[in-house]
């Protein structure tokens, strides 16, 4: 016993030189991970800088303003697109939005196995290719129809965004403090006065813009667009009929052997990323702050 | 199960939350409404969330439903033959299950330092200034849409990958030694150039839209969810344990690797495998880079390929009958696939934040 003591307290004596190499050691594996660091937000500052420093200058009001140009000629414009997007996202919104907070809120109010079952199954959906929803709603609704349709691609994207919306209300309803819901249970509110009344005003921002972002995501999936809203070089706003989409035409575009398509694909690309980063960053600021000084 | 989580703390059981005597005036009936409004209320609530378990269980159905024809027809062989073709309506998928594995493969690895060398930097080492800052960059990274990687992908990666790393990697040589014995009994060392182009890793006829592409795309797209994962995983643990580590003299990352990494390998596993699971899916980045050829799979990495996700997105516009049939097994295939992984994954993580949160306190 005292010798194993003896000789602990021997290894212990570490001359200067060994901490001196173990500090050097740790430096240098430290310094790695800033090396990865460096590669990761590089490669972010690399994505982003080119979309930038070459989209901007496609950029133009025709872009908006004007439909598809005759192949491979100069001036055409994503209006199409811009467009039946905006009609996609809002089918998909009257799917998804509904049944996404409802389930969140579920994962709040209720409690017990149920509940842990729900939230499994909402990572599943979130974690299913969006090609293989899209490949389902072409299978339940293109294909006993035989027409691509807005309304196919707007299913798809509904069925993307419920994961995404149900998520982000539950965190923000849980960022809302327990004092709150308790003070009014506390009065005799019912449940569902304690929730319409009290907790969802509290967190009305936070769902509102965390809404926004999950819309926003959802508009740049395109691989559920490939066979449900196909894709329209006409102009079209027939809720039956195939329909246009930015994201495809970003697709399109982009594999295009022509410069003004893909010049064209690079000023989708930012009115896309655009959009998602204002939301994101709005999101970040109007949930970060809310609650978390209230703690 | 104890895996309900018990996260209300106020234990409102049903009707049991309005406090008695307080409300005097409020007349029997008003309290039987609310209480039935509330009923209701739960129940709508109850509705939505059943919708989500409909879906699920609808699109699995769906899809092996509709590829029952293939099913029966290719039976086993669909995943163990190599031949792919409408014209004569024979299909195995084995070339498209392979190159997705392979390529998510590629992307792992290249990934998966990166991600845990940025995780552990953004949770350990990082000034408190420039966290969030870093940490938001991070998550912007993975709110880009596929669409737009795969455009920059073709415009900027592809070119660069073909100037710097294919077009010399087909084109270098290589000299090795070999012991020749001449015809005079003398021995000679002779030097054979090896091409690496002649490898079966490297074709020579590189043109950029390949294996290596898809996987480097997805390698791109992949690291910042895995970052993310593994930092959160890494922020739960608590500052005692380090500090522990410190008290007994070890160095920062030795504290890190002997006690930080351990408490967090389940979950940043987890993080990985969700990472995995996004890149066997991941389809339109894919699509635009890796060259969609429809031949037998090759581990050859300059190889045009088409994975499952990929091959779906190109043929499904102009299949019928049979083909769709296939094309919908496919979907079938990568939705189990990255069921059981996202499953794996979330299980691992949520038990890692289970022990943390046990291990704390």
């Amino acid at each position: 016993m005292s010798s194993s003591i003896q000789s602990s307290n021997n290894s212990l004596r570490l001359r200067p030189r060994q901490i001196q190499n173990r500090q050097l050691y740790s430096g240098f594996i430290l310094a790695l991970t800033l090396v990865a660091t460096i590669i990761t937000v590089g490669a972010l500052l690399f994505v982003l800088g080119y979309l930038l420093f070459k989209g901007v200058r496609s950029l133009d009001l025709n872009v908006i303003t004007k439909g598809p140009a005759p192949m491979g000629m100069n001036g055409g414009g994503l209006r199409n697109g811009i467009i039946g997007t905006m009609i996609m996202l809002a089918i998909a919104s009257t799917i998804g939005i509904p049944v996404g907070i409802l389930g969140g809120i579920y994962q709040i109010e209720a409690k017990g196995k149920f509940v842990w079952i729900v939230r499994f199954f909402t990572d599943v959906l979130n974690g299913i290719p969006s090609v293989v929803i899209g490949l389902f709603i072409f299978i339940v609704v293109v294909g006993p129809t035989h027409q691509f349709s807005a309304l196919a691609g707007g299913l798809a994207l509904g069925i993307l965004m419920i994961p995404t919306v149900m998520k982000t209300t539950e965190e923000i309803l849980r960022l809302v403090p327990n004092a709150l819901r308790e003070a009014s249970l506390g009065l005799g509110a019912s449940r569902w006065r304690t929730m319409s009344s009290v907790i969802l005003p509290a967190a009305k921002n936070g769902i509102i813009t965390g809404i926004m972002l999950a819309v926003a995501r959802v508009a740049g999936e395109t691989a559920p667009l490939l066979y449900t809203a196909f894709g329209n070089t006409l102009f079209s706003i027939k809720l039956n009929k195939p329909i246009d989409a930015l994201p495809l035409d970003i697709f399109t575009m982009a594999t295009s052997p022509y410069a003004s398509d893909n010049r064209l694909a690079l000023a989708g690309a930012i009115i896309l990323i655009g959009l998602i980063f204002f939301l994101s960053i709005l999101t970040r600021f109007t949930t970060g702050r809310q609650f978390v000084e209230e703690k | 199960m104890s895996l309900s989580s018990p996260s209300l703390p106020n234990k409102t059981g049903s009707g049991g939350f309005s406090p008695v005597t307080a409300v005097k005036k409020s007349s029997l009936r008003d309290r039987t409404f609310s209480r039935t409004l509330d009923k209701v209320y739960i129940g709508i609530l109850f509705a939505a969330s059943l919708t989500i378990l409909a879906i699920v269980f609808g699109l699995l159905l769906q899809l092996a439903y509709s590829s029952r024809d293939t099913i029966h027809v290719f039976g086993f062989n669909f995943f163990t033959k190599d031949e792919w073709n409408p014209n004569t309506d024979v299909y195995a998928a084995r070339p498209f299950i392979m190159a997705t594995l392979y390529s998510s493969l590629i992307a792992l690895l290249i990934s998966v330092p990166i991600s845990l060398g940025t995780a552990i930097f953004l949770s350990e080492l990082c000034p408190k200034w420039l966290r969030t800052p870093l940490s938001f960059l991070v998550e912007l990274l993975a709110a880009v849409p596929s669409v737009v990687y795969g455009l920059w992908a073709i415009f900027i990666m592809i070119p660069f990958v073909v100037k710097y790393i294919e077009t010399p990697i087909s084109t270098a040589s290589m000299k090795i030694p070999v012991l020749h014995v001449g015809p005079h009994a003398h021995i000679e060392l002779l030097h054979r150039r090896i091409f690496l182009g002649d490898l079966p890793i490297f074709d020579k006829a590189a043109n950029g839209t390949d294996m290596l592409a898809a996987g480097l795309i997805l390698a791109i797209m992949i690291t910042p969810y895995i970052t993310a994962v593994s930092r959160d995983i890494l922020r739960a643990i608590p500052r005692s344990v380090r500090e522990g580590s410190y008290a007994l003299g070890s160095t920062k990352w030795e504290a890190i690797k002997l006690v930080v990494l351990p408490f967090a390998r389940a979950g940043i596993t987890g993080g990985v495998i969700l990472g995995l699971g996004r890149a066997l899916g991941e389809t339109m980045a894919v699509t635009m880079v890796c060259g969609n050829g429809m031949g037998p799979f090759k581990w050859d990495l300059f190889n045009q390929c088409s994975t499952m996700a990929s091959v779906i997105a190109n043929d499904l516009g102009d299949a019928s009958g049979l083909h769709i049939s296939a094309l919908i097994e496919i979907g079938l295939v990568l939705f189990l696939v990255t069921m059981i992984v996202n499953a794996g994954a979330r299980l691992l993580i949520f038990f890692t934040a289970k022990d943390i949160q046990g291990g704390g306190k």
